[in-house]
C-alpha cells in the first residue's frame, strides 16, 4: 500500500487506518463523530494527499483539457477552478475533478486518488493537441483545512493577504508559513475551507505549522471517515461508490456539469442521444424514517416494486438519523415520498430528501 | 478494562452469570474498537440463541458488526433502552448497555469461554 508524506505524522497522532484506493490513510484520529461535529463547528484538518495531480502545459493545453472536460473550461480565467467530469464515449464516467486555470497554457487537474493511473492513460491517449503532461501527485501534498474558523485560522500564516477574499472555487499561489502552496477555497465537506497543495517534502512543515493552532481552536485532524460523512450530507457524490464508468452525469444528477453547447468533448455524442431518448435512471436523496442504517448495495423498494440499490448510506451526525443516495429506475418520485430500503431481509422505511441533506 | 468476573467470546461479547439466567453485553475493548455506535440490532424475547451463532447487529457510523452467542439459551429480557440510546453501549459496556438475558441450556458451555486473563492474552495476539 503507498503512504502519503505525512504518514509518520499520523502514527504518532494514533490514528487508526485503512486502505483507500491503494493508500493507507488515516480513517479516524479520535472518534468519526467527533471529528465530523469538530469540521462543523469549528475546523478540520485532513491529509488528502493521496489525490492526484496533474499539470498541463504547452500551447495545447487548453484544447486539450476542453476535449476532455465536460463542462466547458472556457469559463476558467487565470486563478479560477472548475469542478468537472470526463466521460468516455459511450458516456460513462471516467472520473470527477477539479481543473485549475493558472495560464491559458497551464492547467492543474486534481483527479481521485484510486483513478490515478487510469485518469492519466486517458489524458495521454486523448493528447494530440502537443500539449506537455506531467504526472506530479508523487510530489504533490495536499491538506484541507475545513470549518467555519478555517480563515481565522490560516490568515496568520499568509501575511501577504487576506484569505477571505480568495473567493469559493478561486486560488492564488502564495506562502504559507513560509512553505509556496496553492491556496484553494475549495473542499468536499460543505464548509468554509481550503486545500493547499505543497510540494511532498513540505506537506510535514505545513501540517506541524497548522496543526496547534487547529488544536487551540477546538479542531480536529479528521480522517476518511469523516471525509466521507462530512461530504455525504454536503450531498456530492464520491466516484467508484455512487458512480463509475458505466453512470452517466445524468443519472447521478451531475447535468449541470455538462455543457454542450457550442463545444465539442469525449461523450457529447453519446450523452446528447441518452437524453434524448430518456434517461432510465436518477439518483435520490434518501432519509431512513427509524434507526437503522442503509448502506452501500441494499436494495430499495417503492410500493414493493423494486427499484434500484443504495449507492452511499451512513447516519449523519449532525442530524442524528441515517442518511443516503440510491440510483433508482422510478420516474414517479418526488421529495417525501416513502421508501423501503430492505437491511438484513427486512423492510425499513424511509423518506426521499433534499440534497444537500444540510 | 477487562472485569474480572466475566466470561469471553472470542468475538468480544461478555456472559454474567447468575444461577440458570446469563446477561450478555459487548466488552469495553470492542466499544473503543467500534466507536460511534448509532443502532443495536437484537432479537425478541422468546427467541433460541445458539452458542457462536449470530444474534444480532450492532452498527458505527462506519460499519455494521454481527454480534455472536456466548451461550445457547432462550431470551428472556432484551434490553429496550438502547433503541433509542446505543450510545449507552460505548458509554457503559458492563452496565447500561448490556443486550439480553437469556436462560441458558448448558451451563458448561460457560467452561468453553475466556476468562478475564485469557481474553486479555486474545486482545493482546490480537493486536499483535
Amino acid at each position: 500500500m503507498k503512504r502519503t508524506p505525512l504518514y509518520q505524522v499520523h502514527e504518532t497522532l494514533n490514528a487508526k487506518f485503512t486502505e483507500f484506493g491503494g493508500w493507507e490513510m488515516p480513517l479516524q484520529y479520535s472518534s468519526i463523530v467527533k471529528e465530523h461535529l469538530a469540521v462543523r463547528s469549528t475546523v478540520g484538518l485532513f491529509d488528502l494527499s493521496h489525490m492526484g495531480e496533474f499539470e498541463v502545459h504547452g500551447q495545447g493545453a487548453n484544447e486539450l483539457v476542453q476535449k476532455l472536460s465536460t463542462n466547458d473550461v472556457g469559463r476558467l480565467t487565470d486563478g479560477r477552478v472548475l469542478y468537472t467530469l470526463f466521460c468516455n464515449e459511450t458516456g460513462g464516467l471516467v472520473d470527477d475533478l477539479l481543473i485549475y486555470r493558472h495560464a491559458d497554457n497551464h492547467y492543474m487537474l486534481v483527479v481521485n486518488a484510486a483513478n490515478i493511473k487510469k485518469d492519466f492513460a486517458w489524458v495521454e491517449t486523448h493528447n494530440d493537441t502537443g500539449a506537455e503532461i506531467k504526472d506530479v501527485s508523487g510530489n504533490t501534498a495536499l491538506i484541507a483545512l475545513q470549518g467555519p474558523k478555517a480563515i481565522d485560522i490560516l490568515n496568520p500564516f499568509v501575511p501577504e493577504r487576506d484569505v477571505s477574499e480568495i473567493s469559493f472555487f478561486r486560488f492564488v499561489v502564495d506562502e504559507v508559513a513560509g512553505i509556496p502552496t496553492t491556496i484553494s477555497r475549495t473542499g468536499y465537506t460543505g464548509e468554509t475551507g481550503f486545500e493547499l497543495y505543497v510540494n511532498a517534502n513540505r506537506a510535514e512543515g505545513l501540517w506541524n505549522a497548522l496543526y496547534p493552532i487547529v488544536i487551540e481552536a477546538d479542531g480536529q485532524p479528521v480522517g476518511l471517515g469523516a471525509r466521507d460523512t462530512l461530504r455525504l450530507e454536503a450531498g456530492l457524490r464520491l466516484y467508484g461508490v455512487d458512480m463509475n464508468d458505466d453512470t452517466n452525469p445524468y443519472e447521478v444528477g451531475l447535468s449541470k456539469f455538462v455543457k454542450s453547447k457550442g463545444r465539442q468533448f469525449i461523450g457529447k455524442g453519446a450523452l446528447l442521444t441518452q437524453k434524448k431518448k430518456g434517461i432510465a435512471k436518477q439518483m435520490i436523496g434518501f432519509q431512513m424514517l427509524d434507526r437503522a442504517v442503509a448502506r452501500t448495495g441494499y436494495a430499495v423498494y417503492q410500493e414493493g416494486e423494486h427499484i434500484g440499490s443504495v449507492t452511499s448510506g451512513a447516519p449523519s451526525p449532525s442530524l442524528k438519523c441515517s442518511i443516503g443516495f440510491a440510483l433508482v429506475t422510478s420516474q414517479t418520485i418526488s421529495e417525501d415520498d416513502k421508501i423501503d430500503i430492505e437491511i438484513r431481509s427486512r423492510m425499513h422505511p424511509a423518506k426521499i430528501v433534499k440534497v444537500p441533506f444540510i | 478494562m477487562i472485569l474480572q468476573e466475566l466470561k469471553y467470546n472470542e468475538s468480544h461479547e461478555w456472559a454474567r452469570q447468575e444461577g440458570d439466567i446469563v446477561t450478555i453485553g459487548i466488552s469495553d475493548y470492542a466499544q473503543s474498537e467500534i466507536q460511534d455506535i448509532v443502532y443495536v440490532e437484537l432479537p425478541e424475547v422468546g427467541t433460541e440463541l445458539t452458542q457462536k451463532t449470530e444474534f444480532g447487529v450492532i452498527e458505527s457510523v462506519k460499519a455494521a458488526f454481527d454480534l455472536y452467542a456466548p451461550v445457547s439459551g432462550e431470551v428472556i429480557e432484551v434490553n429496550e433502552s438502547l433503541l433509542d440510546a446505543p450510545e449507552q453501549v460505548n458509554e457503559s459496556p458492563y452496565d447500561d448497555g448490556w443486550f439480553l438475558k437469556i436462560r441458558i441450556t448448558n451451563p458448561d458451555e460457560l467452561n468453553e469461554l475466556l476468562d478475564a486473563d485469557s481474553y486479555q492474552a486474545h486482545i493482546e495476539a490480537e493486536h499483535a
